[in-house]
């Protein structure tokens, strides 16, 4: 089970640090429940998961985790005001049709918010876009524009500047550079907006 | 239901198994019903297989539906052809392992399987019930169930685990008995029938009725009503299914022959299926027992009765942990009635799994043998077992 925090994504392992030990939390979006599965182990949360995938869902029960079928912006409605600790939504932000909508429910549900997304200001997208033209392609947005299931680019300065404009704060946030699966990454100081990977924030009521 | 077990004698298997009975209500200790009307003695018919553990908690309930019975797995000798109906799911190493847990099933009453119903002779009067026998909704099955749990010894059950009409008693016994159930999975199932499925039960029910050999459910003895039933069953039969699977199963072909009769013989192979299902059912199934356990369906709505008209409130009462399943092709109890459990669930701050599973095969698809169902239950109770 140990192993586990070894397999688990980068951005997963930094989102795992920020959660206090024996709290509630919810994952939306939580695939095979790689973090949810983490988060029970190794800080005795009291956790439960929302995919949309039959054969993920499946996967999660099967390994004893509580989890639901079915759309996160439909799923998130139920559950009564402040259930949870933290409300995780990690790499899907970019593929939710109104994500202003999915986040105030997550800060009903819930007393946190932690979001993760892939970073479209990243200094290759950039040059990618400047000099070829064309709709860029990256290990973190691996997808052509016509199949592509990520409908939303974000970069770190706009998800900060979306959060102050539906009036909640930003309580924690960390740039990252990894890549989709990697296991290893690091942190960015240093212009992050520019260099990062993907960002991470802890959000919560001002 | 038992179209789809098949005689595989190699295959892991409970064993041999014996049909148990249980007497109880003795009059003056008539169970009261829900009706207000009294009922007694009451026999159930059980099996259970597995040990139950010293700590006596490692029992699972299992609950049938309309025409099931208490034989859920094993045979009962060794030159049985037939396993129980549910063979696939439970035995040594299966999604409900004997191994671990302690798995009992009582037939519900109202059935004719060896529990007390509209068949069973009135010890009163010295004849049959016939429409005598008392209308029984699914909570009297679970009352009466919950003697028989008691009279095992059993005062917490791990597991609750049923599929349509299976599914509503397991839901009656989380919120009617909630400080007994530790965890409950509802397959295939509905906090209340909709009109639909009430229209079906209503036609069938009205086939057996036409019948003349019905006779106001007074034919023991003499002819059953064995067109009516088939009928019934053949209705039964269509809702089980869906549009997909009797595409692929039958689709448009003859039976036995490479062009119509022109008459009304059986020409297509889902119309002969049909019939041999139908006829099949009377040699096992009583045509009363039919109408009350169909009642008792079309009247369950758990939030009507436990909840003032909410479903929220109803399942408020419920301490147990869930795992809700659907199939994609069920159109008698369809996902969306499956997701109001769910939902009510959640807002009750529940702690609930939910999985539609893609299946092409309807409603019975919950009996059907496949990976993913049993894998689910089995890593659910694992969990609850473990919690």
């Amino acid at each position: 089970m140990l192993e586990q925090n070894h397999l688990m994504r980068y951005d997963l392992q930094i989102i795992a640090s920020w959660i206090e030990p024996g709290s509630k939390v919810i994952d939306l979006g939580c695939g095979e429940g790689d973090l949810l599965q983490h988060l029970i182990v190794l800080k005795g949360v009291q956790g439960t998961g929302i995919e949309l995938n039959e054969e993920k869902v499946a996967r999660c029960i099967e390994k004893g985790l509580s989890v639901l079928q079915g759309d996160i912006s439909d799923e998130v409605h139920d559950y009564p005001e402040g259930s949870f600790d933290y409300v995780i939504l990690s790499q899907t932000l970019q593929q939710v049709y109104k994500p202003d909508n999915l986040i105030r429910a997550m800060l009903r549900i819930g007393q946190k918010g932690i979001v993760s997304f892939p970073n479209f200001s990243h200094w290759q997208i950039r040059l990618q876009l400047f000099f070829t033209g064309y709709a860029p392609v990256s290990r973190q947005l691996p997808y052509q524009w016509f199949d592509t299931p990520n409908i939303r680019v974000i970069t770190l300065k706009d998800f900060r500047k979306f959060v102050h404009g539906v009036g909640l704060t930003v309580l924690r946030e960390a740039a990252i550079d990894t890549h989709t699966q990697d296991r290893y990454g690091s942190i960015v100081r240093f212009l992050p907006n520019l260099r990062a990977t993907y960002g991470i924030f802890m959000i919560g009521e001002s | 239901m038992s179209e789809y077990i098949h005689h595989d004698k190699d295959r892991v298997s409970v064993g041999v198994v014996e049909k148990k009975y249980f007497t109880f209500a003795e009059p003056p200790g008539e169970m009261v019903l829900e009706s207000g009307a009294h009922l007694g003695p009451v026999t159930l018919a059980y099996e259970t297989y597995g040990t139950l553990a010293p700590d006596r908690r490692n029992a699972v309930l299992i609950l049938h539906a309309l025409s099931g019975d208490s034989h859920v797995a094993g045979y009962y000798s060794t030159e049985d052809e037939k396993p129980g109906w549910w063979d696939c799911m439970v035995g040594p190493g299966k999604g409900i392992d004997t191994e671990k847990f302690f798995v009992v099933c009582a037939n519900i009453i109202g059935s004719c399987m060896g529990s007390t119903g509209p068949s069973s002779v009135n010890p009163a009067t010295g004849r049959v019930y016939g429409l005598d026998f008392p209308v029984v909704t699914i909570g009297d099955m679970v009352t009466a169930q919950r003697a028989l749990v008691d009279h095992l010894g059993i005062d917490r059950l791990l597991g609750v685990v049923g599929g349509s009409i299976g599914g509503m008693q397991v839901l009656e016994w989380c919120v009617r008995y909630p400080e007994m159930v530790v965890s409950a999975i509802p397959l295939a199932t509905s906090m209340r029938h909709s009109a639909l499925s009430i229209a079906f039960n209503e036609v069938a029910r009205q086939s057996i009725m036409a019948d003349p050999n019905w006779n106001h459910g007074n034919y023991y003895g003499g002819a059953k009503p064995a067109l009516g039933l088939a009928v019934a069953r053949m209705i039964g039969h269509i809702t089980y299914l869906s549009d997909e699977s009797m595409r692929l199963k039958f689709g448009r072909r003859l039976q036995d022959k490479s062009d119509f009769s022109f008459n009304f013989d059986a020409d297509f192979q889902v119309e002969s299926y049909l019939r041999y299902q139908g006829r099949k059912f009377v040699d096992r199934f009583d045509a009363n027992s039919f109408l009350y356990i169909t009642k008792a369906a079309d009247y369950f709505d758990l939030g009507k009765q436990h909840g003032s008209g909410s479903a929220v409130k109803a399942l408020s009462k419920a301490r147990a942990r869930f795992l809700v399943i659907s199939f994609t092709s069920d159109w008698l109890y369809p996902t969306y009635q499956a997701k109001e459990i769910v939902k009510a669930l959640k807002k009750n701050g529940r702690d609930v799994s939910f999985c539609e599973i893609e299946a092409e095969w309807g409603h019975d698809a919950f009996l059907i043998p496949g990976e993913r169902l049993p894998m689910l239950i089995r890593g659910f109770l694992e969990r609850v077992h473990h919690a």
